[in-house]
């Protein structure tokens, strides 16, 4: 038994104790006695944070991150749930794959890991993978990010056989011919700067044609890490024609733009690109109004020395899974408030997923985040968990750091720890 | 003046104009039978050339050489950049060597002011990517100059493959700078409409573009963007936008005729035209020697001249 003193729920000022017995939440305020105690030092105590979108590089990309790296940084961002994305090197388009992350993950003891597998087998957008194994062995969800799925048709079959086992399928939606060599958004900084552009349109065209195929097979569609206005208001149309469609967005869209390449730093190149300030405008409004359904990162870890390269030659990808809570907090809690910023990392990531909203109610599994929404600490991209150890908001002064996570009842991050 | 020289952002015409009162000076060194100075002796200068351009390279050397400095050249195609290594650890090496300035090339946009956050030196954009090739729009303007006395008022037209030209522009920031008016002209493909501004207009209209101006630039047209989509075909592209003996009836009487080389004859350019007296295609090549001194000059040794 173990109870959680000084905390706040949501909401509220009082002074709470929350009483966890094994892997489940008991319930509040009781008069029973626990053989652990731990201070919330006054923090606001929230579901743990579910990450739908986290590149863990592992296997076959262990410079860049593994799971023990990867877990332990999401759960050092408050999250107690991570999806990783299938394209590591292999792929993970095998049932036997999934099965060693899930197994190797659980030993860790950081944040839980749902593998989600390859939607085809490589990736390769041509070929279905064994979908119905995969999702025996434990993936979470189908998707060929990392890639675009170009053939419409096999995107096709791959939302209707996904659709008959319950499981969503989702996209990386950009049209790679339209997008051609693109390393940024295409406009007015793109022609200056003398960079291959990416035009808005390479977004909102493949968004389109998403929609239509979701609303042909009627199978849940998921839409990841939007960027433009353009394709934002077509799934918030789709969605008010009842298309099965959801969508997130990334912090990096909603606080950075194609300005910040100016200085031809790398770091700030990312797939879909960052966009201009009126995109990023319009992506949180579609967080106020409920077209965005989840925040997730995209957390894409690299070595330094890959990100020091030139911008035509370094990779594409932000690590963010540690800062995406406090930046989004700090950022955003005027305009959104707290309860809506807590269900875009909660049960709106959870709603994507097709799992039950996480709750803090008596025979809730244990997996709880607390946050100081208080006190302010600058982004010291050394002291990251991840393996990359750079941050475009390096510096900057947040708020909202999680300050302890609870995974089924265990300790997977404390701070100061 | 500015530490170095990367675009012309942060540039003045009162400094633009210094450099080509100095390569005055160089000129008449290039024109003794000792054709060397010791501005530069003790100094070491790197010629990083991540992309090939031997013309480039060779001018740059000379440049450095005629004022004694010693020059070393790292060339990326066997270096271990092909392994790998990151920019950052190729130049810190070489800033660790004692290097005192380097002149880079590059295929990427933005890889000089890379190195020049790297390493800290002086450092001279020889070309990035489509972005800037700053030394070749010294040289062009200085050439006009040298014809025009002033680019106050004067129309320049460059035609061609703008899309992925720097030294368009380069061109297009510096000729403005300087009084002059840019019409850039290409098939729409080639002809990114973002980058009008004050000073610069754009068409695809190529005998609009030509009509009175003073002095016309072919750009040299690459085989490859037939193949990536942006053309029909070569030849259609020589019917349409060749600079010629033909359209260089409608610019000013005596217009001038520039490339920046190597030329692809009677594609972008007709041979004819290219061999005509009012091509500064040579002369360009020669004022670039001296403009290059005079920049490894204000950067290295000059302060504020
Ligand atoms: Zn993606």
């Amino acid at each position: 038994m173990l109870k959680i003193v000084n905390v706040k729920r949501v909401g509220s000022d009082a002074e709470e104790v929350l009483f966890v017995d094994g892997d489940k939440i008991l319930g509040w305020n009781l008069a029973v006695d626990a053989d652990v105690t731990l201070d919330g030092g006054g923090g606001t105590i929230v579901p743990a944070l579910i990450e739908l979108h986290a590149h863990l590089r592992e296997p076959g990309q262990e410079e860049k991150e593994d799971l023990a790296s990867g877990l332990a940084a999401a759960a050092a961002g408050g999250y107690g749930t991570v999806v990783s994305m299938p394209n590591t090197s292999p792929v993970v388009d095998d049932p036997a794959i999934v099965r060693q992350l899930a197994e190797k993950a659980a030993r860790l003891g950081f944040a839980r890991l749902r593998p989600a597998a390859a939607l085809t087998k490589g990736q390769q957008g041509k070929e279905l993978a064994e979908l119905a194994l995969l999702k025996d062995a434990g993936a979470a969800m189908f998707t060929d990010d990392g890639r675009t799925n170009e053939d419409a048709r096999v995107l096709r079959l791959g939302l209707e056989y996904a659709s008959s086992l319950d499981m969503v399928v989702s996209v990386h939606a950009e049209d790679a011919t339209l997008r051609a060599d693109g390393v940024m958004h295409e406009g007015e900084v793109s022609e200056a700067l003398g960079l291959p552009g990416n035009p808005a349109e390479a977004e909102s065209a493949r968004v389109a044609r998403d929609i239509e195929i979701a609303r042909l097979t009627k199978a849940r569609l998921h839409v990841q890490h939007l960027s433009t206005a353009r394709a934002l208001d077509l799934v918030r149309r789709a969605k008010a024609d009842g298309v099965p469609i959801t969508c997130e967005v990334c912090p990096h869209h909603l606080t950075l733009t194609h300005e910040h390449l100016r200085g031809f730093d790398a770091q700030y190149k990312v797939a879909p690109p960052l966009r201009t300030s009126e995109d990023a405008a319009a992506l949180l409004r579609g967080l106020s109004d409920g077209t965005v359904d989840a925040v997730g990162t995209d957390h894409a870890p690299h070595t330094s020395s890959e990100k020091e390269r030139d911008l035509l030659t370094a990779p594409f990808g932000i690590p963010s899974i540690e800062v995406a809570f406090p930046l989004m907090y700090t950022r955003f809690a005027d305009t959104l408030g707290l309860q809506k910023l807590v269900d875009l990392f909660t049960s709106g990531a959870a709603r994507v997923m097709g799992w039950d909203a996480p709750t803090l109610e008596p025979g809730a599994p244990a997996d709880l985040t607390i946050l100081d929404l208080d006190t302010e600490r600058a982004v010291e991209p050394s002291t990251f968990r991840s393996k990359a150890k750079f941050s475009p908001w390096a510096g900057e002064v947040l708020r909202g750091w999680p300050t302890l996570t609870l995974v089924a009842g265990r300790v997977a991050f404390q701070r100061g720890a | 003046m500015t530490r170095s020289l990367l675009d012309f952002a942060d540039w003045t015409a009162e400094q633009v104009q210094a450099i080509f009162d100095t390569a005055d000076v160089m000129h008449e060194v290039l024109a003794r039978p000792v054709k060397k100075v010791p501005a530069l002796q003790g100094m070491t200068i790197c010629t990083a050339f991540f992309e090939n351009s031997t013309r480039t390279r060779l001018s740059f050397e000379l440049a450095a050489r005629r004022m004694s400095a010693d020059v070393v050249t790292f060339a990326a195609g066997a270096s271990s950049l092909s392994k790998g290594e990151s920019l950052r650890d190729t130049i810190e090496t070489l800033n660790a060597l004692g290097v005192d300035a380097f002149i880079v090339r590059h295929e990427a946009s933005g890889a000089a002011h890379l190195v020049n956050k790297y390493s800290a030196k002086p450092t001279i954009n020889a070309g990035d990517g489509r972005r800037a090739h700053p030394t070749q729009a010294l040289l062009d303007a200085y050439t006009l100059r040298e014809k025009f006395g002033s680019l106050e008022g004067k129309k320049i037209t460059i035609v061609g493959d703008v899309r992925h030209s720097r030294v368009a522009r380069s061109n297009a920031e510096l000729l403005p700078m300087l009084g002059a008016s840019v019409t850039l002209c290409g098939p729409a493909t080639l002809l990114p409409k973002e980058l009008a501004r004050r000073g610069v207009t754009l068409t695809t209209d190529v005998n609009e573009a030509v009509k009175g101006a003073d002095a016309v630039m072919a750009l040299r047209l690459q085989r490859e963007r037939m193949n990536a989509g942006y053309l029909g075909s070569l030849e259609e592209y020589a019917a349409t936008y060749q600079v010629n003996e033909a359209l260089m009836e409608r610019a000013r009487d005596g217009a001038f005729v520039l490339h920046p080389g190597p030329m692809n004859r009677d594609v972008e350019i007709s041979g004819s035209l290219a061999d005509s007296p009012r091509a500064l295609i040579v002369r360009q090549v020669e004022n670039g020697l001296a403009v290059r001194m005079s920049v490894l000059y204000h950067l290295l040794v000059g302060r504020g001249a």
